[in-house]
């Protein structure tokens, strides 16, 4: 017999173990899925999981990964934590970008230590203003949040489309759907010769650092976990919830924005139609499998990205579609969502008893 | 004069087509929210028809396997989301989001051998009153059958909520799973079948994309319609008409789109584009200002999780 207990408290060790164990069950699981498919589950899954960080240059890939996502993830924990549903965090991105990148060619003639900062600062002001509609709209309008912020994204996408495509598509481009490729002072510095590693994994773990001072040792982050907790609770402690709904919008679009700009003054180097692969909706993945906690999400923004360079692989060796790593994505979600029931209930598997039989 | 009514008649025709996924999406989306349940994964369920269908027409052959089995694949994979929010208790946003991300993953992965395959024609009726009459006849005829199910679905699921007693108890679930339970109803039954009917829903929704509408399969081909379908219902404040009327403006919106950019107006490609999604924050923010409006239509325990101590 099976015998399922509510648990009267929540372990720690259990809420930190459970995203583990998600991950064992989604390996196993895309096992099943490649020996459908037709192949030798265990190759596939080296193909995917091993061949990719086997050598320097696929390490160096990992962190050119991990490193926006991560960012993203980070912000997204301080809308997570207070039950505000910014999903839309892939338009706050490309917003992000559009304005670094736009600035990036306005400094285009200039050559000054001075120029990298203003880029990726404007761009990180892009996404925090983009982040902003949706925050407004909730706030002031009662609009959902989750609606509006996914249809920005689209905007964004096609802004983008129109503006590399129309006005700052590059003169010498023969019409290719590009920006110039940006000056030299208007790229991230790459930290080792031969690989694609740059200065923006430190905006990312400033960033880390950053949200884990807000997060546990201000009024502010005090705050978004009561709101989190308990929205009565909230209120009747007196917090004014717009001021702080607005605030973590900033927070997670000014990431997602650093972000963007990180990607297009780092390995892209200029302006064109895909500067993501869907990282902002792919962070809110990492987001809940760290447990929404900064070390947490950093382990799990270099677990997601080989699910990246997993499907890129794959691509290569298994001529399976770039997709399969949104497959791996999203079932890590559903495995973690699924064994947090162990965090909640205990499950007590108990010797059949003679009258039952 | 005659000639330009029928030109009219035939761009009502064109909106009505483009409209039929948003209508059937969000009828079946309706009845999951009415039942307190908030299903993200609309855009998910929706690719998954649309892969299951084509793939079903070209393995077999047969449209009406191609149909019935893009229905099952919707409710088979709303299934996970069903076990998960219900029997796991999970947060039903987190759930959706990997639903739609799962499911696009999926139907990529499924869809691979089926890229650049033709469609085959699905069979269009009354077609000879179609052309034999102006104006009329463009609009109501020379359509396929899910089109004219997708106009009585509306109807059917308003008679189904307000006057029916299986009606009756998911609104009652939806609103009050506590009181609803204490009176005998068994919530996450009723839970579970809404799940599985809005699944349904929208796997045919995705069918009629790769079928019907723009017979072929390609990747992402939902392009968005499933938020659109979500962004709906609320739009609707949660009544099946009004999810008719709104679909109507968006697929008048999107079709219109396409003819202005037909005619070569002087305005981007990508500003017409981003018409539909724009008017959709838009008209979001005009029913959400007044929130009295909002609360008295809103299924009470909308997204909220049920636990029943046993």
């Amino acid at each position: 017999m099976i015998k399922v207990e509510k648990r009267s408290d929540v372990s720690r060790s259990i809420y930190f173990l459970t995203p583990v164990l998600a991950i064992f069950l989604t390996l196993f699981g895309g096992g099943i899925i490649f020996f459908i498919l037709g192949f030798n589950p265990i190759e596939a899954l080296k193909f995917f999981f091993i061949t990719p960080i086997s050598d320097l240059y696929g390490l160096s890939e990992l962190l050119v990964k991990a490193t926006p996502l991560c960012l993203i993830a980070i912000g997204l924990s301080f809308c997570f934590k207070s039950n505000n549903w910014n999903i839309g965090a892939e338009g706050q991105l490309i917003f992000g970008g559009i304005v670094g990148g736009g600035v990036a060619l306005l400094f285009y003639n200039h050559d000054g230590f001075y120029v990298l900062p203003i880029i990726i600062l404007s761009g990180a002001i892009g996404g925090m203003l983009f982040a902003m509609i949706p925050a407004i709209l909730k706030t002031y309008f009662n609009t959902n949040e989750i609606l509006v912020s996914l249809m920005l994204v689209y905007v964004a996408k096609l802004l983008l489309d129109y503006l590399v495509v129309g006005p700052w598509s590059n003169p010498e481009g023969f019409n290719f759907p590009e920006t110039r490729q940006f000056s030299e002072s208007a790229r991230m510095p790459i930290l080792f010769v031969g690989l694609r590693i740059h200065a923006g994994i430190f905006i990312t773990l400033i960033t880390v650092f950053l949200s884990w001072l807000i997060l546990y040792k201000t009024y502010l982050g005090f705050q978004i976990k009561v709101s989190g907790l308990s929205l009565k609770t909230a209120k009747y402690a007196g917090f004014k919830g717009k001021t702080m709904i607005i605030i973590v919008f900033m927070i997670s679009g000014a990431c997602a924005g650093l972000a963007g700009v990180g990607e297009i003054t780092g390995p892209i180097g200029q302006l064109h139609r895909n500067i993501s692969p869907d990282y902002g909706f792919t962070a809110i993945i990492v987001a809940f499998l760290g447990r929404l906690n900064p070390i947490g999400i950093i382990f799990a923004s270099l677990i997601v990205a080989l699910t990246y360079l997993g499907a890129e692989t794959a691509q290569i060796f298994l001529q399976v579609p770039k997709y399969t790593g949104q497959v791996f994505q999203g079932m890590i979600l559903f495995f973690l969502l699924g064994s947090d029931y162990l965090l909640f209930f205990k499950i007590k598997f108990l010797g059949l008893k003679k009258n039952e039989l | 004069m005659s000639f330009d009514l029928n030109f009219i008649g035939i761009l009502i025709g064109a909106i009505m087509a483009s409209s039929v996924p948003l209508i059937l999406a969000a009828s079946g989306e309706l009845i999951t929210e009415r039942s307190g349940v908030l299903n993200l994964g609309v855009e998910g369920m929706m690719i998954i028809g649309a892969i299951s269908g084509f793939a079903l027409m070209v393995v077999t052959d047969n449209l009406f396997f191609a149909v019935v089995g893009s229905m099952l694949s919707g409710l088979i994979i709303s299934l996970i989301f069903g076990l998960l929010t219900q029997s796991l208790l999970t947060n039903h946003v987190a759930t959706g989001l990997a639903l739609t991300i799962f499911g696009i993953g999926m139907s990529a992965m499924i869809g691979k051998n089926f890229v650049g395959i033709p469609g085959k024609e699905f069979p269009l009726l009354f077609v000879n009153l179609k052309e034999s009459i102006p104006f009329l006849g463009p609009v109501f005829f020379g359509h396929s059958i899910i089109l004219y199910f997708a106009f009585g679905l509306p109807f059917l699921t308003n008679y189904f909520l307000k006057k029916t007693k299986t009606g009756l108890i998911i609104r009652a679930v939806g609103d009050s799973p506590t009181s609803a339970s204490n009176q005998g109803i068994n919530v996450t039954l009723v839970r579970y079948s809404c799940i599985l009917y809005g699944g349904a829903m929208c796997g045919l929704a995705g069918a009629y994309l790769s079928l019907i509408y723009t017979p072929q399969w390609i990747e992402n081909m939902t392009g968005g319609r499933g938020w659109i379908a979500l962004a709906l219902v609320v739009f609707a404040t949660w009544s099946p008409i009004k999810v008719l009327i709104g679909a109507l403006i968006f697929g008048g919106i999107t079709i219109l789109q396409l003819h202005m950019q037909a005619a070569g107006l002087r305005i981007p490609v990508q500003l017409l584009s981003a018409l539909p999604y724009i008017m959709t924050i838009i008209v979001l923010v005009v029913i959400s200002r007044d929130s009295r409006k909002i609360k008295l239509n809103t299924p009470t325990s909308l997204g909220q999780i049920f636990y029943k101590e046993k």
